[in-house]
């Protein structure tokens, strides 16, 4: 980042940095050239906040591993991680482990869940703990340099093919990864009613398999060993060729959530079947972290907000509640979570980078659920909300931001990943 | 009674392709026609229909569909009179060969003279085709280079994106389209949704006005077409 001519020079004070690892509490065994990379991670951080351009997570991470690109493993090295991974829930069971962890938790709150924001995560605290959640490309560069003692794997569905390509692709990776790291000390928990993910999974040492609720399978259809059809059975599957569901140690039916020997209630703030199960595979993390389950439980049940989603917000007259779906899994689990609401539903789409630029995967959400309601469509690409909606039988009207309806009632709105960012800068509390 | 059958949609369908068999119902139902949809899964007959869709899929399962569907007799089918539309793989799958999962060779249905080779890289973006005058617009996702044997026509010359090999996209056959525009190409280009409905029928279509039409014209303005 380059300073523009005419801007006053940012105080560099090191005081918002007071409670953040300092060079001198380093492990002595920083090399100069860490403890260079570091100062400049924070350097550069605190220069892109005052600047306002961004968070200030990304930029200052992208310089320090310039600088040192080992910079991630060094500023790991004898902390105790684990990652979270997977394509939908990764930023709400990071909140969930941190919650239930309790204390003090390095952690990459901004949702920046590749190495810069990583390394700006473990540059801003120097907690011994640490949870990162991770983009599922980047996972095994990032279990390489950070020896986590868990590892979080949700589940995997399409999303953004644009840029992953092939779902299946990033099961294989996950799949070598194991084969290649040191994985003794790791523990992975992972979904075992995917069978992408178990795949991706059983070459593990240590895996500790969860029951939880997993409605999509759809890609998952063909066998990711042979490809023949899988057959499911409930939560249950198998393949021809001996590919199973693995017997899970961590199951949760209705609110009853059992790690390990015990059972108790889980009841959460947040709503949705799969709140509950990114709640049971955190809490079978925490376990695994050596924390009381029950202690944890209590504290993640209370968790009512993750980075804006599920927040009450107010916009031009109308009581809003914001969600977020980016993907067809993620907006078919929203949907049957918010289709009983009262009030209206607005849906906002953008197809910018960050969203993957195709919105072809609308046709894969199961719209037709919402037959009876009236869609208020919204965002850059509503017009393709609006078509898929009018085909799929579901009654519509084309809204814009500027020209608002009136109010009529609460009102759910979901979104994908820029228009829910959109939401939470255009509404206020 | 029209009869559209989705070619198996759990190895076909990575890219919200069924939405091409909504869109194509949809319009004929409007227009008062009768239709059948029938979804097709690996271990069903093939139906008798008289439109297929193929959609995309990942190498293993396009390689599997290619089986099934040899096995089932679609290019017996398509010959005796149905209509085929393919997107993406499903393009490939209608050739005489194509290449997935690295470098290997695979025989396709042969519907089509036509040959599938691996392309220096990936094409990912917008793609615009133009067929007969008009514009088809829509989404490539794909590895494949394809090449078409002599007198195949292709469906259309490029004009954004790379579709075939950067110069033309797909190919055009009687009863039989084929385009590496991904997905539900039928709900972005609602006049290319309706030539296929008229071939079905035999017969011409009134014009019936939806939404999608305010999105196509959108995304000719998108692409600055
Ligand atoms: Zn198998």
């Amino acid at each position: 980042m380059v300073l523009r001519k005419g801007q006053p020079s940012p105080r560099l004070a090191l005081s918002p940095f007071l409670n953040v690892i300092s060079v001198e509490r380093m492990p002595s065994a920083l090399k100069t050239r860490d403890r260079l990379a570091v100062t400049g991670v924070r350097i550069v951080n605190q220069l892109s906040r005052r600047l306002g351009r961004g968070s200030g997570t990304v930029a200052g991470g992208r310089f320090g591993l310039r600088v040192d690109p080992r910079l991630l493993r060094v500023l790991a090295q004898g902390r105790e991680v684990a990652l979270v991974s997977g394509t939908n829930g990764k930023t709400t069971t990071t909140a969930m482990i941190r919650e239930g962890w309790a204390g003090d938790v390095a952690s990459n709150t901004s949702g920046s869940n590749m190495p810069e924001g990583h390394v700006a995560a473990l540059v801003a605290s120097a907690s011994s703990r640490v949870v990162l959640e991770v983009d599922e490309k980047w996972l095994d560069v990032t279990v390489r340099d950070c020896a986590p003692r868990v590892v979080v794997l949700l589940n995997l569905s399409r999303d953004q093919l644009d840029r992953s390509n092939e779902v299946r692709a990033i099961a294989e990776r996950w799949r070598s990864l194991w084969a290649t790291v040191e994985t003794a000390s790791v523990v992975v928990v992972a979904n075992a009613n995917d069978p992408l993910v178990v795949y991706a999974s059983e070459t593990a040492a240590h895996v500790r398999w969860c029951d939880v609720e997993t409605s999509w399978t759809a890609d998952a259809v063909s066998c990711p060993k042979c490809t023949q059809t899988l057959h499911f059975a409930g939560a249950n599957w198998h393949c021809a060729c001996g590919f199973a569901r693995p017997t899970p140690s961590t199951s949760l039916h209705d609110d009853q959530l059992q790690v390990g020997a015990a059972t108790r209630t889980l009841r959460l703030a947040l709503p949705g079947a799969f709140n509950l199960a990114n709640a049971a595979m955190a809490l079978t993390a925490v376990h695994e972290l050596g924390v009381d389950v029950a202690e944890a439980s209590q504290r993640v049940a209370q968790l009512s907000d993750v980075a804006g989603r599920f927040s009450r917000r107010h916009w031009r007259g109308h009581d809003l509640r914001l969600t977020l779906a980016k993907n067809p899994a993620g907006f078919a689990a929203m949907l049957a979570t918010i289709r009983d609401l009262p009030g209206e539903i607005w849906i906002s789409i953008n197809a910018r980078v960050a969203d993957g630029r195709d919105p072809s995967w609308l046709y894969d959400v199961p719209f037709a659920q919402l037959r009876g309601r009236v869609v208020h469509c919204f965002g850059e690409r509503r017009l393709d909300l609006a078509t898929c909606l009018d085909y799929a039988g579901v009654d519509y009207v084309l809204c814009s931001e500027d020209s608002p309806p009136s109010p009529n009632g609460p009102v759910t709105v979901l979104a994908n990943y820029t228009a829910f960012q959109d939401w939470l800068v255009r509404s206020t509390k | 009674m029209i009869r559209v059958a989705t070619l198996l949609p759990e190895l076909l369908g990575t890219y919200g392709d069924g939405g091409n068999a909504v869109v194509m119902a949809t319009r004929a139902r409007r227009r008062g026609f009768d239709v059948e949809l029938i979804e097709v899964g690996v271990d069903d007959p093939l139906p008798d229909a008289n439109l297929f869709l193929l959609g995309g899929g990942e190498d293993g399962p396009q390689r599997h569909a290619t089986e099934v569907l040899h096995a089932r007799g679609l290019a017996e089918a398509y010959r005796a009179g149905a209509h085929v539309l393919a997107v993406c793989a499903g393009l490939q799958i209608l050739g005489t060969h194509f290449c997935v999962e690295g470098d290997d060779r695979f025989e396709g249905l042969g519907l089509v003279d036509a040959v599938t080779t691996r392309g220096v890289k990936r094409s990912v973006g917008e793609l615009a085709v133009l067929v007969g005058g008009r514009h088809l617009v829509g989404f490539e996702n794909h590895g494949g280079v394809t090449t078409l044997g002599e007198g195949v026509a292709p469906l259309g010359r490029v004009v954004r994106g790379r579709g075939s090999d950067g110069d033309v996209d797909g190919f055009r056959a009687p009863r039989l389209w084929a385009t590496y525009a991904h997905g539900p190409v039928l709900a972005l280009n609602p006049w290319f949704a309706d030539e296929i409905l008229a071939s079905v029928v035999s017969a011409e279509l009134a014009a019936l006005p939806t939404v999608a039409d305010q999105l196509y014209a959108e995304r000719l303005r998108a692409l600055g077409l």
